[in-house]
């Protein structure tokens, strides 16, 4: 085209070629924005805020700045050298009186409590008898409970008062923030959370080796084997899929326990002794064996898609250029296979940093897993802004995780089927 | 350039030594059943000189691929014996063969560059780092492809990719080299010009070669000799030219170029001749190549070249002249097709070269077609 | 009559009051409903069944009314925070344990319960708040039945001449060997230890609130800590004894006296140190108007006694208790059975209920780090 590009080209009725085809463009990307909508509405409601609510959640501190907004108020300014006088007491009093008819301090009291134990039964008990106080408060009020006599009470207070708190993050990784303010490490005696979310990590690891060095071979038959024999055993891979995952795993308790099938076959065979049977479930061996066989699918599945694609003329050319057969299994045929691993490796590992159903079936305690923690923080302890703090940091591990996957792998390169 | 990998090709070749050069490979009544009910090759047979370029020509299914991969050692024989320099090698696993082999889509490894898959076999031989290195770029040069050394198969032409595979199993100096199909995923062009790649290799490198190909222009034009498959047998081992000129069977004949037929009935035998009475009740004479006796029936095979428009007298070098009617005529250039009418036979080709004096010729126009015995073959039917 | 002009107003439940133990009277009340559906969340199990048979079936025969089961008390508090605060609460009645009632009340969740007024006097005229044991009626709460935490054992485990007696047996690893299986969390294990370890039961708590008291429960746990297999649903503990896989189990009293009277299971219980606590209902808030009428019905004297029939849990009422009399199916005298037996109640601790509001959350998270070791 010899045109000069300061002359614009247009179309034959003089609208400029440029500004016609924006139009047109323009058109059939609102045409094909209309046509996914529903899909995003969904994807919006059902994926998204759920997890803003929960990032929300994990930070999210209402109670104290709220339901003693009086307190708080009258505390501004105070040093923390001394005990608050008696307009912080008087306004604490108001605000339990209001909340006592309320009936709503049961969160404030938990939230208090998560921090300090004993802040439950505090605030009840003097809630409960806040009708009858007399002024001067701040002697009553440490009469009914010496709690109120504490510095660190009102300092707690005092930090709190925030609408939003790290303290939930803080403690899911067995930290607390110091009267002084200071993140400092729980007592030994109380940390749980960062030990569960290591013991979850290397457990997670595991069960992808093991299911890698299980379903290598079998996703190699699968692509090997004749048509009839691999239908047969694709359908063996796929028939864990089609059961309950509570039925696969009840039946593992049924075969590992100590009274189990297993057991009973090696007394049986005087493989053990039967005072010496062993012990596979309710523990560690007792998660990975079971978890190891519902995922596995999920490696065989990826690696299988993998293998399809590669020619047998490779392994052809490779003897036929004069390499052994594991030689040209390493050099020729594994490297093939890494998106496949790849793949099945992360699908793996993030399920299983996922799973709580089947570590708390067969795990035992030491088998248990940080998303057990979740369902008890959720279901039980009811400290949700807790259960909040430690899916949001599982979700940014598995962000991690999977972004340095990216860098390495590259995830265009994955195929799942 | 390539001397020197001559050389040294040459230097091997005398080192072993007890078998000639007339016996380099050998198939002996080589059978293969992949189910135990049918035979895909039929004993086959055959000789291969060191330095020949055989082609193994035939339609899909003939069985000309297993012949090659029960060579390379992928398929093993159900019956007979493969000699390679004399020695049986039925036993033998592909890796230990030493034999070069290019792939139908070139199995290049796809995770290593076009200098690792070169090294590939000098790898596994432990050759050195630097002896690797000599003898990869070499092969790139020889194949014309010295600077894509760093690049990875995938970012390569189709013709490129090809050369390298040609390089790859050329690298380690094997004296044999087999070839599956290795062009058919090629444009026409493309396909052309490697074949004059591979010639050229063939000749500087004096390796042997079985070549394995269902395009009968590719087979003629690249090979010393060429056996022809049908259905597990090898129908017609021969030169090219002998194939095309002189094709000893119905099969051969049809399959290796364009060839007009006409059925019928010996009547009557003269010497190497034979009267044919054709079923539209024509007399030809033709060479008796493969007929049977007197009242057996034949399939004359008569190449479109070698018919004429014949007018006037009668020419002695024309012993059969038919009238015949001018069906269609296509243009191509050089030459021209003329469909006739010929005997019954509504598609009879006349292949005239597009030269002065040729007068053109209109459809539905009657002419006289005339052609020599010798050139009408008796075959079977 | 306590309060007859609190009444006044609602003549229909004082016809109901007046005629508290005659059943016809219930079904005239009811004609002025029209039959619902309550939804009524339980345990499950065993327990569940026992309500079926004494509240429930008497209730709907009367009634039309139809209740519905839902198993789902074990996460009680969970649910009804979460269906409060997604604004639509389904449960219309719930049975939970008086500790997570206060949680509740004091998050509105529930409604806060007038005792007197909601609830059937005694047969002789003692109201409500005379006629329920201490700390049964809470500010949300009315219990239903007292049961309690003990430790069985299978008495084929041990010879005829060692069989275990105290719970500081339990913790006697050297006369008594054999696996234990014990609630996977703190509560009853570290009464338990302090007990075993020579604190007297009604000081158990007093010393609990003490890092020291701590201290020396769970190095009491310690000794057993690996003979221990950890339970967390009520069925596994009689199921454990029965398959010989421990020795000791601590248990709901009802569940292993079901195994012992219904399966004949060689079990026996150990009263010593029982953890005896309160179980009962609370309403969600604005469910009052629809269950109140089933509320009265379903913890009068009569009603009480009757679930004795069928789970060795004793009633709440005094009143309730004179009338526990035979296991329904196998005609055994239930008394013996009951926590509150004189003779079994000796050691009793009453489990705190403020202790463990205060320090459940922190205890529970030692007690996790503790097992992790």
């Amino acid at each position: 085209m010899s045109q000069s590009p300061s002359v614009p080209l247009t179309t034959a009725d003089g609208v400029p070629l440029k500004t016609s085809l924006r139009r047109a463009v323009r058109r059939s990307k609102v045409k094909a924005f209309l046509l996914v909508s529903p899909l995003l509405l969904f994807l919006g409601i059902a994926f998204i805020m759920p997890i803003v609510e929960m990032l929300w959640r994990s930070v999210d501190n209402p109670e104290v700045s709220t339901q003693l907004s009086r307190t708080v108020a009258a505390l501004e300014g105070w040093d923390g050298e001394s005990l608050p006088g008696e307009p912080v007491f008087a306004a604490l009093a108001e605000d339990l009186r209001e909340g006592q008819e309320a009936r709503n301090l049961g969160l404030l009291s938990s939230r208090l409590n998560y921090e300090k134990s004993g802040m439950r039964s505090t605030i009840s008990r003097t809630a409960r008898r806040i009708g009858r106080v007399e002024p001067p408060f701040r002697e009553s009020l440490i009469e009914i409970n010496d709690t109120w006599g504490e510095l660190d009470t009102w300092k707690l207070i005092q930090r709190e008062a925030t609408p939003y708190t790290l303290s939930y993050y803080l403690a899911a990784v067995d930290r607390q923030l110091s009267p002084s303010g200071e993140i400092v490490e729980v007592p030994d005696h109380l940390k749980v959370h960062v030990s569960l979310f290591w013991r979850t990590f290397w457990m997670s690891a595991v069960i992808t080796g093991l299911t890698l060095l299980l379903g290598y071979p079998i996703a190699f038959l699968l692509t090997s084997l004749p048509l009839r024999h691999s239908n047969l055993l694709m359908i063996l891979v796929l028939l864990p899929f089609w059961t309950s995952l509570l039925v696969r795993t009840t039946t593992w308790i049924a075969i590992l326990q100590s009274q189990g099938v297993l057991n009973d076959v090696m007394v049986a065979l005087g493989v053990i002794a039967d005072e010496a049977r062993w012990q596979m479930i309710h523990n560690k061996a007792g998660t990975i064996i079971a978890m190891t066989h519902i995922l596995l699918p999920f490696m065989i599945l990826p690696l299988y898609s993998v293998m399809k694609t590669i020619p047998p003329s490779y392994m052809r050319a490779a003897r036929s250029l004069g390499g052994k057969p594991f030689l040209n299994f390493r050099r020729v045929y594994f490297p093939l296979t890494i998106p496949g691993i790849a793949a099945g490796g992360i699908l793996v590992f993030i399920l299983s940093i996922g799973y709580y159903i089947t570590p708390a079936l067969v795990g035992g305690q030491s088998g248990r897993f940080i998303t057990n923690y979740i369902a008890y923080h959720m279901q039980t302890s009811l400290n949700w802004g807790l259960a909040a703090a430690i899916a949001s940091i599982l979700l940014f591990v598995v962000i991690v995780f999977y972004m340095v996957f990216n860098r390495l792998i590259g995830v265009d390169k994955v195929k799942l089927g | 350039m390539n001397e020197s990998l001559l050389q040294e090709r040459h230097d091997n070749a005398r080192e072993d030594g007890h078998e000639t050069d007339a016996d380099f490979v050998r198939f002996i009544d080589v059978q293969k059943s992949y189910d135990g009910v049918e035979l895909v090759v039929k004993g086959f047979n055959l000789d291969i000189h060191r330095g020949e370029f055989v082609t193994l020509l035939g339609p899909s299914g003939s069985g000309k691929t297993t012949c090659l991969m029960m060579m390379a050692g992928f398929e093993t024989p159900t019956h007979g014996q493969i000699l390679l320099k004399g020695d049986p090698i039925n036993d033998l696993p592909p890796h230990k063969r030493g034999i070069g082999m290019v792939f139908q889509n070139y199995a290049l490894f796809p995770h290593m560059s076009v200098a690792e898959n070169l090294a590939f076999p000098l790898e596994v031989r432990h050759m050195s780092k630097a002896e690797t290195k000599r003898k990869v770029d070499r092969a790139l040069a020889m194949v014309r492809l010295e600077n894509f050394g760093d690049r990875r198969p995938a970012q390569l032409s189709g013709g490129q990719q090809q050369r390298v595979a040609l390089a790859r199993a050329l690298v380690f100096e094997p004296e044999l080299v087999l070839m599956d199909e290795p062009l058919g995923a090629l444009d026409k062009n493309l396909r052309e010009e490697m074949q004059y790649e591979i010639k050229r290799i063939h000749a500087d490198l004096g390796v042997t070669m079985i070549y394995v190909t269902h395009d009968q222009t590719e087979a003629l034009t690249m090979s010393d000799r060429i056996a022809v498959f049908n259905d597990g047998v090898v129908q017609q081992l021969a030169a090219p030219d002998t194939l095309y000129e002189a094709p000893e069977n119905a099969f051969v004949a049809n399959f290796i170029g364009e060839n007009n037929r006409l059925y019928g009935e010996v009547t009557e035998t003269i010497g190497d001749k034979c009267q044919v009475r054709l079923d539209s009740g024509e007399t030809v004479l033709a060479k008796a190549v493969a007929a049977g006796g007197i009242g057996t029936r034949t399939t004359l095979s008569l190449r479109p070249e070698r018919v004429a428009i014949v007018s006037g007298e009668a020419d002695e070098a024309f012993d059969n002249r038919f009238p015949a009617e001018v069906r269609e005529v296509i243009y191509l250039g050089d030459h021209l097709r003329t469909r006739l009418s010929v005997c019954g036979n509504d598609e009879f080709i006349l292949k005239t070269p597009n030269a002065k004096g040729y007068a053109s010729l209109r459809p539905g126009q009657s002419i006289d077609v005339g052609w020599a015995s010798s050139d009408c073959r008796a075959l079977d039917a | 009559m306590k309060d007859d002009s609190k009444q006044a107003g609602k003549p229909a439940l004082k016809l109901m009051v007046c005629a508290v133990a005659g059943a016809s009277a219930m079904g005239l009340a009811s004609v002025a409903q029209a039959q619902q559906t309550l939804n009524i969340v339980s345990w499950g199990g065993a327990y569940t069944e026992s309500q079926q048979k004494a509240y429930h079936e008497p209730w709907m025969e009367q009634t039309g009314d139809e209740i519905i089961n839902l198993d789902r008390s074990g996460n009680a508090l969970a649910g009804l925070r979460a269906q409060t605060q997604a604004g639509n609460v389904t449960w219309d009645l719930v049975d939970m344990l008086p500790a997570d009632a206060m949680i509740a009340c004091a998050e509105g969740l529930i409604e806060p319960l007038d005792h007197d007024e909601l609830l059937a006097d005694a047969p002789d005229g003692t109201p409500p708040s005379e006629d329920f044991v201490d700390g049964a009626l809470g500010e949300c709460f009315v219990a239903s039945i007292v049961y309690s935490n003990i430790v069985a054992f299978n008495t084929e485990m041990f010879p005829e001449d060692n069989q275990p007696s105290s719970i500081a047996d339990v913790f006697d690893l050297e006369n008594f060997p054999g696996k234990r299986t014990l609630l996977r969390k703190p509560i009853n294990n570290l009464e338990w230890a302090l007990v075993a370890d020579g604190v007297a039961p009604e000081d158990v708590y007093d010393v609990l609130e003490t890092e020291e008291g701590i201290q020396r429960a769970f190095a009491k746990l310690d000794t057993i800590k690996d003979e221990v297999i950890w339970w967390e649903e009520g069925a596994q503990p009689p199921q454990l004894l029965a398959d010989q896989e421990v020795a000791f189990g601590s248990a709901y009293n009802g569940r292993i006296f079901n195994a012992m009277v219904s399966e004949n299971q060689p079990f026996e219980i150990i009263w010593d140190a029982q953890v005896f606590e309160l179980d009962g209902w609370v309403v969600p808030t604005g469910k009052l108007d629809k269950v109140k009428d089933y509320l009265h019905f379903a913890t009068d004297t009569q009603r009480l006694a009757d679930q004795a029939q069928y789970i060795s849990y004793g009633p709440a009422r005094y009143s309730s208790s004179d009338l526990v009399s035979v296991h329904a199916e196998t005609g055994i005298d239930m008394m013996p059975h009951m926590p509150t037996f004189p003779p079994n109640f000796a050691t009793a601790i009453q489990k705190d209920d403020e202790f463990w509001a205060d320090y459940n959350d922190e205890l529970t998270q030692r007690f996790d780090a503790w097992l992790a070791q």
